[in-house]
């Protein structure tokens, strides 16, 4: 499905990320932990496009998209959440996830057709499947930090991806949040056959759904596996998890 | 409320204006015309700054490239007003489609610096090509377009040439209207629209955001080219001052005025403005003065301009009648 082959990233001499390698099965949920700073984030971006790596390459279902802008990226099947809350925050709840799907079903260039009559019950159906029908007609700024996280994995999954990238989804959340939005996206992965890679701060999130791990640490794999022999590295448990502990 | 929001507002106003000349001096027409003009041009700059969130600094390049086309083309090669009204849209719609390449490179300051960039380009052409432009003395003496056949139509007769432009000018901007009203509720102005709420996400929902903002500029550039084929002649002459700065920020003001948040802001921002400048200036020579305070309420008292002041009014009021 996925696959990161040696990719490196520096900004002005200070390695980001230096020479990362993922691979991930379709239909698989991976995380990819490490303290602040290791470079998930970046990781992330030059999976998707936001940025151009300096060296590496990425595959998705075989195909090279290294380098290939965001929009490209996106319409070849790859979903993304943000780690800071990325809405439409003046456009209603309907319409951000509308937006998505027609972008996706390619009716943005139709100059002609009344938008509001377009993919209403697509919308309608994602938006209940994510629990946020009742709030349909609201303006999405004025959400809930945990229903506007909610919201965006909407929009993403309104672009029908096969691959689904969550940079932190619970961020700033509280615990019942969490755990809900963690049941929510476990389900939805599951629904949809998704494959889904995220990062993640809460560890106890990470160990109960993710049936690989890769740990960064300083921009580099120190270790990957299953959670349990994540669990057991001693090296993570030094630079990482002891940290918490 | 409910009953208010049914009334076509649109078709009222239109059918309104067309019995400014039954009604009024010639003086009051000409004042319409003028306003019918810049509310087209003000609802096309709209397109970029309200709908897109782009904000232009040189809208003003394209009112003048649209208003040379079709004064040239009507003085010197005597090409019928058919003809050379969709001239001046696209061609202001090439000029915009090759400044915008650069332009929506750039984002913010420097995307609107680069339009200005642009538009001073233009005006200085306009400016210095004496044999085409007319160069400083302009263009004078555009013609009218040929009326004598709708006059002879019966029920249609006894006009004066003025007027028959003014009809003329109510119906193009009408249509006009409709049509980028059309494009702002379409599936493509609702992808502007994420543009400008959130270009990192839009992309991210697929939108080729710079692809789409060239396409944005070259549409309002090519209505801001009607708006300037249009003035011309309304003006009886193309100067070059139709794509100097002070237009484009003439242009930017009733936008703000008016609210850019709501379709036809931009227009009624361009009916206040000049009305208030027409009044004004009767009683004292300070009209910068008058319109520099104008600015400065408008900025801190409503962001909204006067549309978008209008709409939370009749909310306030709803809300207050509901209760």
């Amino acid at each position: 499905m996925l696959e990161v082959r040696d990719i490196r990233k520096s900004f002005d001499g200070f390695l980001a990320v230096g020479g990362v390698s993922v691979k991930l099965d379709r239909g698989r949920i991976a995380a990819i932990i490490g303290p602040n700073g290791a470079g998930k984030t970046t990781f992330f971006n030059l999976v998707t496009g936001h940025l151009k790596p300096d060296a590496g390459r990425v595959l998705l279902d075989g195909r090279d998209i290294t380098g290939l802008a965001p929009h490209d990226v996106c319409r070849l099947g790859m979903g993304r959440s943000f780690q800071r809350t990325n809405i439409f925050p003046k456009l209603t709840v309907h319409e951000n996830v509308q937006a998505a799907f027609l972008s996706h079903r390619g009716r943005g260039r139709d100059l002609w057709s009344r938008v509001e009559r377009l993919y209403r019950e697509e919308t309608e159906g994602l938006l209940a499947s994510l629990g946020l029908l009742e709030h349909a007609s609201e303006t999405s700024g004025f959400l809930s930090h945990g229903a506007q996280k909610q919201l965006e994995l909407g929009i993403a999954l309104a672009s029908e991806p096969s691959l689904l990238l969550l940079d932190e989804p619970t961020a700033g959340m509280s615990a019942t949040e969490t755990r809900e939005t963690i049941r929510l996206v476990e389900r939805i992965a599951r629904e949809r056959g998704l494959t889904l890679l995220f990062t993640e701060h809460d560890m106890e999130v990470v160990f109960s759904i993710a049936q690989r791990i890769t740990v960064l640490h300083q921009g580099l794999v120190i270790a990957e596996g299953t959670p349990a022999e994540v669990r057991a590295d001693p090296q993570v448990r030094r630079v990482y998890l002891g940290e918490r502990q | 409320m409910g009953l208010l929001a049914r009334v076509p507002w649109g078709l009222v106003i239109l059918a309104a204006a067309f019995f400014v000349p039954a009604v009024g001096s010639r003086f009051y027409v000409f004042l319409a015309n003028d306003i019918v003009i810049w509310a087209l041009f003000a609802t096309s700059l709209n397109l970029l700054v309200g709908v897109t969130g782009l904000v232009s600094f040189g809208h003003a390049a394209y009112f003048g490239i649209g208003a040379y086309t079709t004064g040239l083309l009507m003085k010197k090669l005597a090409v019928p007003f058919l003809l050379a009204f969709p001239a001046a849209g696209l061609l202001a719609g090439g000029f915009a489609l090759f400044f915008g390449f650069f332009c929506v490179r750039l984002t913010r300051i420097y995307f609107a610096m680069l339009t200005l960039a642009f538009a001073q380009i233009v005006w200085a052409i306009c400016f210095k090509w004496n044999e085409v432009t007319g160069g400083e003395q302009g263009m004078p003496e555009i013609p009218y377009p040929d009326f004598d056949r709708i006059a002879a139509l019966p029920l249609l007769g006894g006009w004066r040439t003025a007027e028959y432009f003014y009809f003329l000018t109510l119906i193009a901007v009408a249509v006009c209207l409709w049509l980028l009203r059309r494009i702002v509720g379409s599936p493509f102005g609702r992808m502007l629209t994420t543009i400008r709420e959130n270009a990192e996400r839009a992309e991210f929902i697929g939108v080729n955001v710079r692809r789409y903002e060239l396409a944005a500029f070259v549409l309002a550039g090519a209505f801001a080219g009607l708006a300037g084929g249009l003035f011309g002649i309304f003006n009886r002459g193309v100067f070059p001052d139709f794509a100097y700065w002070t237009k484009s920020s003439e242009v930017l003001i009733m936008t703000l005025l008016g609210g850019m948040g709501t379709f036809y802001g931009p227009a009624l921002g361009a009916l206040v403005l000049i009305l208030l400048n027409q009044q004004i200036t009767s009683y004292t020579e300070y009209w910068p003065f008058v319109l520099g305070v104008i600015l400065v309420v408008l900025l801190f008292v409503f962001p909204g301009g006067l549309a978008g002041a209008a709409q939370a009014a009749a909310r306030r009021l709803g809300g207050a009648r509901r209760a």
